[in-house]
């Protein structure tokens, strides 16, 4: 083979390489470039020397070919490198100068809150739907009928008193309900047990306005009944929202009671938080708070829905939300809950 | 109701159980305690001494210097500066460290120079009154004047602080547990212990009651049973110290034997009596009616009280002598001259006594019994009662016989109830054992043959097996009943579509930067629904809009000065409908913000309706509504209002009003997935000059008609009135954009449509293209 032209590749590769060896030295990444372009570039040097093969005896190509390669590869590998050197130095060079002050505070996102009965509220509700339970809702202005008698709670029954409950005629037909079970009696008019369902909402009863009393109050009310309901059922369902809601080592306790709608009729309590039961001025020293009241719907609230209560039995509670969401955030005045102060609002 | 511990248990015997215990156990078998005062705790040190000797203080003109011998220990020197002791008095002695009831420390000490070790104490010092002790005398040392007296022994016992009284929260179905001794027939069965209560015995002092007294019952669904005894040659005076202690422990202030016995009664069964000075009671008849239109009676409290018919009296011959189970008129009222007295003893409707007790604001511990319902049994035992007491305390020969009167209304039949001890335990969902179940039963005073149980004449709420089933259980223990998960098919899905349709609309309108507010849903704001009796002329309508409430909670905002207000609801109104007699009660949302403009609140509503998958609709300038500002309101499609609330109201306030049950219905249907176009979008900006009043809607709806199926999106970005154009113009300039399903677009393929457009512009709304 011609070994000017041997030398000519020689030459090639020494001038490369010293090339790069100058540009890194020097941190000069543009000629680094430059370099490849010269080199391995469409019009660079090893192209024009590739395009002289054809001059060449057939059998010298190979041989050629594999020099010219070899000194592709070559430059190719140096180039790599040196980059790789001072790219990693340039490129940390830029990351350090872009540093920033990762201390400087957030901008507020403009986000509207959740009013702290919803809050309690949703998350009863969603309780209960894992349990199986169904929303149900219902009319605020209420038949009375719908509010008391079919309650058994019959006309002269202190709570249909005009002092507690309020009227929108004078045959008091017509009331706002005071507790949201008028919901209750319409559900088991219109579904056939098996009835699972939870029906919040406003309620209304006349108690003038102040730290522990509203005439506008929120419950929710459950009603479950298909056949073979027992108490125990009712315990189950009340001590799997109280765990929900407090966790799983909450202590309850079910108090008898009396409600006209229900028999067996029961409270609900819960150990008091701040003593652990041993008694305080929260619990009034009694180690216990009570929170809902309960029971087994009484047989003739059922017949009076037309269901049987010789095939079927229930059970049905009642819950204050504004009570829970008090306890849970500390509120300590009822009435906070509806002035809608923006600043108390935004606490939540 | 309060009930003394040593009054319980001359009753029922539960020794060693201490308060708490105690408590717990009665609270839960139903009889809920609400507190217990340990009246022990009150006192402390402080014995019986005996003056031994008493002298003037050397420094002083009104200090006395005793020496008091309080038994084992050596004798005290106190000074006191009361003017009633002399030597060989008996006297509460408070010595060192002692505690008096209300908490005050006594500690020995030098009195202008001379040692005192400790306080002789007087009535008022021990929380007591002349009521308790009527010897004694209010202003000064009590001279103790008791036989059972003992000096050194600690003051506890004989001042009746030996007790704890426990005060149960009753429910209005147990009235029998008004009284000790119903608490005691619950404590018995609560303690498994034996439950004694003795039959009252009356010897009577000769005489017929039938030549003293005669009753009518005029009106008998109001009153059931009517009983009464004559007293003669009463002895008006004090109580003993045994029953004066009883009843202060209860909460009753001990006045005079007569008044006290019938007080007593009340408290041990539960049966309220009243006593009248038999020289008032006219013609020696007595009859219970109603009262006419007109007639007045004055009550033993002195005031004079208009009747009505809807009121049951006690009448004599010439007329009332008392409100039936309220309050006696003051005409027959006990008096020091008081010779002989008739006692009542009766039931009356419990409705009756509410109304009429409501009616005239004097609810009394006698009316909250009678409502409740009392046992028309019950009467003549407590009469008897009443009169053993007499007989005892030797204050008035007792006329033998009783006038009584049972009306047919007041006949109880009360119906055996079958009771399955299988089904009582499938019902509770515990295993009580059978005998448990009647056992309890029969210590209730349930009558038990085989498996019929008939329920006592006190207890009417019992009326199924299921009321049984209660009573079992709540002695069983509601809290040994095992829970159990309800078997059955789960049938919920979850929230229904709508339900999470409100959810996210009010998800979407806290993003939106809403605060969620809750208003009072009855308003002064007529229109609605109204309450004939409100708690006050501010809540006195269901309210038909949530504008009104959300104002006045801005304004709050306001006068408070808080910052970043903008707050929503959603609520119901309602709404009265013709032919309907309920409202429709309507879902509605309410935005409101206060420091922003009709755009900001324009934007958020469209955001939250495109977020919420609603259509957007158009929105029509809206200048009519009083509220709103004439020139910066719009309807928005059928959904409702939005805009400025009117500056005369408010100013820089926002608010909109929308039918969330109308959002519902327009909703669309859930996205189904479309492939996103393949073609890049050809962009044109056209800016126009027209008239002022020509709006974005106009050359909008303008540039989308002419623009047809290639015009992808046409958006307002800039409006510009200035010296730059003519007065009266204004500019509007559109950024459009155009995108073909089959092939990338040229300048050339939008050029008919460009022209297309400028002229529909042109013609609807004289725009000109702006060079």
């Amino acid at each position: 083979m011609d070994n000017n032209l041997l030398e000519q590749i020689a030459e090639i590769r020494a001038a490369a390489l010293d090339a790069i060896v100058a540009a890194l030295e020097a941190r000069d990444l543009p000629s680094l470039a430059d370099i490849r372009v010269r080199h391995l570039g469409k019009k660079g040097v090893i192209t024009s020397i590739l395009k002289t093969m054809g001059q060449l005896p057939a059998e010298e190509r190979p041989k050629f070919g594999a020099f010219v390669n070899s000194l592709r590869e070559t430059i190719e590998h140096e180039l790599e490198v040196a980059n790789a050197k001072l790219g990693s130095a340039a490129f940390e060079e830029r990351l350090k100068a872009e540093a920033i002050d990762v201390t400087i505070p957030a901008k507020p996102a403009h986000f509207g809150h959740t009013h702290p009965l919803t809050i309690v509220h949703d998350e009863a509700v969603d309780l209960f739907l894992t349990l199986g339970f169904t929303v149900a809702e219902g009319p605020e202005v209420e038949l009375s009928e719908y509010c008391f008698d079919k309650l058994n709670t019959p006309k002269g029954h202190p709570a249909r008193d005009r002092q507690d409950t309020f009227y929108c005629d004078e045959e008091e037909t017509i009331c706002l309900r005071t507790q949201t079970s008028s919901v209750q009696i319409r559900t088991m008019e219109n579904l056939k047990p098996p009835i699972r369902i939870i029906s919040p909402g406003r309620v209304y009863r006349k108690d003038e306005v102040d730290a522990t009393h509203s005439p506008i109050f929120h419950q929710i009310e459950g009603l479950v009944i298909d056949k073979g309901i027992t108490m125990g059922n009712l315990k189950w369902t009340l001590n799997s929202l109280m765990r929900g809601l407090y966790g799983r080592d909450v202590q309850t306790r079910l108090r008898p009671h009396h409600f006209p709608y229900t028999e067996p009729s029961c409270e609900l309590d819960i150990q008091c938080f701040e003593c652990g039961g041993k008694g305080c001025r929260l619990c009034k020293d009694e180690g216990w708070i009570e929170l809902l009241g309960a029971g087994m719907v009484h047989p003739k609230v059922l017949s009076g829905c037309g269901i049987d209560p010789g095939v079927y039995s229930g059970f049905a509670f009642g819950i204050g939300i504004e009570r829970l969401a008090m306890r849970r955030f500390g509120i300590t005045d009822m009435r906070l809950l509806y002035e809608n102060d923006a600043r108390f609002l935004k606490q939540f | 109701m309060k009930l003394s511990r040593e009054w319980l248990h001359e009753y029922v015997a539960i020794p060693g159980v201490g308060d708490r215990d105690f408590a717990e156990a009665v609270t839960l078998s139903g009889s809920k305690v609400e507190v217990t005062d340990n009246l022990r705790s009150k006192v402390k040190n402080i014995v019986v001494g005996r003056v031994s000797s008493i002298e003037r203080h050397a420094d002083s003109d009104h200090l006395w210097v005793c020496t008091v011998d309080i038994g084992a220990d050596a004798p005290l020197t106190i000074v006191t500066g009361a003017q009633n002791v002399k030597a060989g008095d008996i006297v509460p002695v408070a010595k060192h460290n002692a505690v008096l009831p209300d908490g005050t420390k006594i500690t020995k000490g030098k009195i202008r120079g001379v040692k005192s070790e400790g306080m002789l104490c007087g009535l008022e010092e021990l929380e007591l009154d002349t009521r308790d002790f009527p010897y004694a005398i209010t202003d000064g040392i009590f001279i103790i004047d008791e036989p059972d007296a003992v000096v050194g022994a600690d003051v506890t016992a004989l001042l009746g602080y030996d007790d704890s009284v426990v005060e149960f929260e009753i429910t209005n179905n147990r009235p029998d547990c008004l009284s000790v001794r119903g608490l005691a027939r619950e404590v018995a069965a609560t303690f498994n212990a034996d439950f004694k209560f003795p039959e009252p015995v009356v010897k009577g002092s000769g005489g017929d009651i039938a030549e003293f007294l005669k009753i009518t019952i005029e009106n008998p669904e109001l009153c059931s049973r009517y009983s009464a005894r004559v007293v003669r040659n009463i002895k008006v005076e004090a109580s003993p110290r045994w029953l004066r202690r009883r009843l202060r422990a209860s909460g009753v202030r001990p006045t005079n034997n007569i008044v006290d016995i019938t007080n007593y009664v009340m408290l041990e069964y539960g049966q309220p009596m009243h006593a009248f000075d038999y020289a008032s009671v006219n013609g020696g008849t007595i009859n219970v009616r109603r009262a006419k239109d007109g007639e007045f009676l004055t009550t033993l409290d002195g005031a004079k009280r208009a009747l009505n018919p809807d009121m049951l009296l006690i009448t004599d011959a010439l007329g009332p002598i008392g409100l039936a189970g309220v309050m006696g008129g003051e005409n027959s009222e006990i008096s020091s001259e008081t010779q002989s007295i008739v006692l009542e003893s009766a039931t009356f409707n419990g409705v009756s006594i509410r109304k009429t007790a409501t009616a005239l604001g004097m609810r009394t511990d006698a009316s909250s019994r009678f409502e409740k319902g009392l046992d028309v049994l019950n009467t003549i035992p407590a009469l008897d009662r009443a009169c053993e007491l007499i007989e005892l305390l030797g204050c008035g020969e007792v006329v033998n016989g009783i006038a009584d009167i049972l009306t047919p209304e007041g006949k109880q039949v009360r119906k055996a109830i079958t009771l399955d001890p299988a089904k009582v335990n499938a019902f509770i969902g515990a295993d009580i054992p059978t005998a448990f179940i009647f056992d309890t039963l029969r210590k209730l005073g349930f009558t038990v043959e085989g498996n019929s149980v008939t329920a006592p004449s006190w207890r009417q709420d019992i009326e199924h097996w299921t009321d049984l089933a209660e009573e079992a259980a709540r002695f069983y223990g509601y809290n040994n009943i095992p829970e159990a998960a309800i078997a059955g098919d789960v049938q919920s899905r979850g929230l229904t579509e709508r339900q999470r349709f409100e959810r996210k609309l009010n998800a979407l309108a806290r993003a939106a930067g809403y605060s969620e507010a809750l208003t009072y849903s009855l308003v002064p704001e007529s229109g609605g629904v109204s309450v004939i009796n409100p708690l006050g002329t501010d809540k006195t309508f269901m309210r038909t809009s949530m504008l009104p409430g959300m104002l006045r909670v801005l304004n709050t905002n306001r006068d408070a000065r808080n910052k970043d207000v903008k707050l929503y609801e959603l609520a119901r109104v309602y709404l009265p409908q013709d032919g309907e007699t309920l409202p429709l009660e309507q879902k509605t949302l309410v935005l409101a913000a206060l420091d922003s403009g009709f755009y900001s609140l324009k934007n958020d509503l469209v955001n939250i309706l495109t977020a919420l998958n609603v259509p957007v609709p158009e929105f029509i300038a809206e200048g009519g509504n009083a509220t709103f500002h004439p020139g910066r309101c719009a309807l928005v499609g059928d959904y409702g209002i939005a805009g400025e609330i009117h500056p005369a109201l408010s100013e820089k306030t926002v608010a909109a009003e929308i039918n969330v049950d109308a959002l519902f219905a327009a909703r669309l249907p859930e996205a189904v997935y479309k492939e996103e176009a393949r073609f890049p979008e050809l962009l044109l900006d056209l800016a126009f000059t027209v008239d002022a009043d020509v709006t974005a809607g106009a050359m909008l709806a303008a540039i989308t008609s002419a623009g047809g199926k290639l015009l992808s999106r046409a958006e307002l970005f800039d409006v510009y009135t200035g010296a730059q154009l003519a007065k009266g113009k204004k500019s509007m300039a559109f950024s459009l954009a155009f995108r073909s399903g089959e092939k990338n677009l040229t300048d050339e393929d939008i050029v008919p449509l460009t022209n297309a457009i400028l002229a529909k512009c042109g013609e609807a709304c004289n725009a000109q293209l702006r060079q």
